[in-house]
């Protein structure tokens, strides 16, 4: 797991651009549901994650935030 | 773990009312991301159109005024005249920009305003719910041409970026899309080249990203990203079409 994607519930609008960007089927719509009535992305396969950040970069609603880690340095 | 990928401050935390896969938001952010990496938040005045996006002013976290429909060049010049040291943007749809504020646009651009314009063109009027625009495509159907554009009834599509590049006043016009990762990223780049002109004195700086309206045009998110791809971009082609400093660098 190289990267991490938070996603902020409460912004999701379920629009699914964000699973049509990732290259690494990291995102699903999940069950839950938020107070506008949508339910919202998660990260269902979170170990393929590699912090790309396109999922973000496509999000209309700025839903998401995204951690890398840090390359080791030698 | 650190973070590569977060709102950025120029933008506010109030949820946006816009249409589930409405690239409006992807454009704010792009905004937004300029003035964080150019500094320049606390001497940005935006000014919002009348449109879907009328309530830019509760997202964005700078100071913000709302101009009548299609005059927000109009205020720019005003803004930007009498607070020259400020860094002013309008921001405006289609509708607003080439139709009733068509007057506006030209004359601040021909006048070369030192001023950023941000201008989305969708190819309909999304608030109203979907009636036909002077940028609606030829053959588009829409509320007000249920069976497509008629060019014999009502004419061809405007295309602004070719329009304004045929004056001396623009000193950057660039037309970027927002379909897909790397053309969001391209028009980034093209936003904060529209800022930093302004920051130069270069004149009047406008941008046309090409944006989706999935509701209106009766599709869903993903399938309007492609459409958009498949004919707005034939008709509306990408590119810079004026930059001043491009042409000084020869």
């Amino acid at each position: 797991m190289r990267g991490q994607v938070i996603v902020d519930q409460e912004r999701c609008k379920e629009c699914s651009l964000c699973i049509t960007a990732c290259p690494h089927d990291v995102l699903r719509i999940s069950a839950a549901i938020n107070s506008k009535g949508y339910h919202p992305v998660e990260a269902y396969q979170p170990e393929n994650c590699t912090g790309c950040t396109f999922c973000a970069t496509i999000c209309p609603d700025v839903a998401l935030t995204i951690m890398r880690k840090r390359p080791e340095r030698k | 773990m650190r973070v590569v990928f977060e709102k950025p401050e120029a933008m506010t935390d109030s949820p946006m009312h816009y249409c589930p896969g409405c690239t409006h938001g992807v454009i704010h952010r792009l905004v937004a991301e300029a003035i964080d990496s150019l500094g320049i938040r606390e001497q940005t005045i935006g000014v919002a159109s009348v449109g879907c996006s009328v309530f830019a002013y509760d997202y964005f976290n700078v100071d913000m005024q709302q101009a009548a429909h299609g005059r927000a060049p109009a205020v720019a010049t005003g803004i930007k005249r009498v607070l020259p040291d400020k860094m002013v943007f309008t921001y405006q749809g289609d509708g607003d920009l080439a139709s009733i504020g068509m007057g506006e646009i030209v004359h601040a651009a021909a006048r070369g305003e030192n001023i950023t314009v941000i201008f989305v063109n969708n190819a309909i009027y999304g608030m109203t719910s979907g009636q036909m625009a002077p940028t609606t495509l030829v053959g588009q159907k829409t509320a007000t041409s249920p069976r497509g554009r008629s060019a014999a009834e009502t004419g061809y599509p405007i295309r602004m970026c070719e329009l304004l590049a045929t004056l001396d006043g623009p000193s950057y016009l660039a037309r970027v899309s927002s379909h897909d990762t790397k053309h969001i990223i391209q028009a980034g780049r093209a936003i904060k080249k529209a800022f930093e002109m302004q920051q130069q004195n270069k004149g009047f700086a406008m941008v046309e990203v090409l944006s989706t309206c999935s509701v209106n045009w009766g599709m869903t998110p993903a399938k309007s990203m492609e459409w958009l791809a498949e004919n707005m971009i034939p008709y509306y082609p990408l590119g810079v079409y004026k930059d001043i400093t491009a042409e000084e660098g020869k």
